[in-house]
């Protein structure tokens, strides 16, 4: 049987706009895969505990406080010492290029979208990435 | 030696109280795979220990919610709590969005409790073919209750009965009338009733329309008549009630000696989701791609019916084996 890709949606931080969110949780849904969506106000460590209970393969973040360098960090650091830094991290929202390419190379932050990404992009990325026999024990 | 393989690690690391061990075995169980049967296996020994409870009723009911105000009570008491919330899986793309973990966030930091969500993939008993499996590997881990959430369900959504040893039924105000109670399906599994949003208008109506729709049924069946209770769960009233009528079921089953009852129905449910399985990954081993688009198109255009078709696939695995028998004999 093929395996599913199980992926975690959150709004990590304080900001109050989940529509970007919803759209992509919705968009994965119909590229067949599972979306927990877990909603806003989340913590960086609440993500990493729910990301470690689902076994998820892949975490979309989604950040529009302007807090990303200081909260995405955060997830990415938790996973590293839960020993799930195999999971797939990506970000999305209103992040600089320049604040993108020092998350991509420094945070562990696999791609971030700004407003306009299409979902296509993003669903393509996520199968490339996830190949279905790459998941060791 | 067995104590080598990757799977045999993982069950170790799990009962030292792994949760990324823990998580990942459940995901290997839901894959349900021959790696599953043999990790279910090596967890039997483990098992048997924890309560299994299923909450089920229609969506929108409060299911969550009453299993989040189910869980900080339970951990009043120093119990350890494992969850699985299923829900529905998309008929078309196979995707699901799982969102109960939501209405139960307040317990994420504790480490007597796991979460899991589960789609249903393609069941529509109202969990999924491997929540029973999962619930297997959190029993072996060690957690002394496990609340089985299923999908909405509405009447015929029973097979949480079967995977649990007590089944919550959550019923709210306001959805239907006497004869709504007293169709087939949920009045019959239920252990206990709870009527949720108790603060609503015509909530005394519908304990009312189930107790009389439980009278109509004539005596219990094996002495244990359901209790109906009014709760308001974002707010944890009648909680602790309910936990007591859960308890007293668990107390029944033990002194009635309806629990190997019940659990020779769980094992019969069991072998026949594992020997259904067995069947499609067999059908699946021996039919090429160009045969399924061939049935298919057959069945899609009216050339043969989906009976024929199926009965096809069946002499599939049965053929293969009588021909070889005959080649041997």
């Amino acid at each position: 049987m093929q395996r599913k890709i199980r992926v975690l949606v959150a709004k990590v931080g304080l900001d109050g706009h989940d529509r970007g969110a919803k759209v992509i949780a919705r968009a994965l849904r119909d590229a067949g895969m599972e979306v927990i969506y877990t909603g806003m106000q989340q913590t960086p460590q609440m993500i990493v505990e729910a990301a470690i209970q689902e076994d998820v393969d892949v975490i979309g973040l989604s950040i529009l406080s302007g807090a990303h360098m200081t909260l995405l960090p955060k997830v990415t650091q938790g996973l590293r010492v839960e020993g799930a830094d195999d999971v797939l991290v990506l970000a999305g929202g209103i992040i600089s290029d320049a604040d993108a390419e020092i998350l991509r190379r420094d945070h562990g932050i696999a791609a971030v979208y700004g407003p306009g990404a299409s979902t296509h992009d993003i669903i393509r990325f996520i199968r490339e990435q996830i190949a279905p026999t790459s998941r060791s024990l | 030696m067995v104590h080598t393989s990757p799977q045999s690690v993982l069950i170790e690391r799990m009962r030292a109280g792994n949760r990324r061990a823990l998580a990942r075995l459940i995901t290997l169980v839901e894959n349900g795979d021959a790696e599953s049967r043999q990790i279910l296996a090596h967890l039997h020994q483990y098992t048997g220990r924890a309560h299994i409870i299923g909450i089920t009723g229609a969506p929108g009911a409060g299911k969550s919610t009453l299993v989040n105000a189910l869980i900080t009570e339970l951990r009043q008491q120093g119990q350890t709590v494992a969850i699985l919330a299923v829900d529905p899986s998309s008929p078309l793309t196979g995707g699901a969005i799982l969102g109960d973990r939501i209405r139960m966030q307040s317990h994420i930091h504790d480490t007597g409790v796991f979460i899991r969500s589960m789609a249903s993939r393609g069941q529509l008993g109202g969990i999924a073919r491997t929540t029973s499996a999962a619930a297997i590997v959190l029993d072996a881990a060690g957690f002394d209750i496990i609340l089985i959430e299923t999908v909405g369900a509405g009447q015929a959504e029973v097979a949480i009965a079967a995977a649990a040893q007590t089944t919550i039924v959550v019923e709210v105000p306001g959805l239907g009338d006497d004869i709504q109670a007293n169709k087939a399906g949920m009045l019959e599994i239920a252990d206990l009733f709870v009527v949720n949003k108790a603060d609503r208008e015509g909530a005394d109506a519908t304990k009312r329309h189930l107790l009389a729709a439980m009278q109509l049924g004539g005596p219990p069946r094996n002495g244990w008549r359901p209790p109906v209770i009014m709760a308001i769960a974002t707010q944890q009233h009648g909680i602790s009630e309910i936990l007591a009528a859960i308890q007293a079921h668990r107390q029944h089953l033990r002194t009635a000696g309806s629990e190997t009852a019940h659990q020779s129905q769980r094992a019969e449910q069991e072998i026949k989701a594992m020997l259904h399985q067995l069947i499609h990954e067999q059908i699946e081993q021996h039919l090429s791609i160009s045969q399924r688009t061939q049935l298919i198109h057959q069945v899609a255009t009216h050339q043969i019916d989906a009976y024929t078709a199926a009965q096809v696939l069946l002499r599939l695995i049965i053929e293969p084996q009588e021909s070889s028998k005959k080649q041997t004999d």
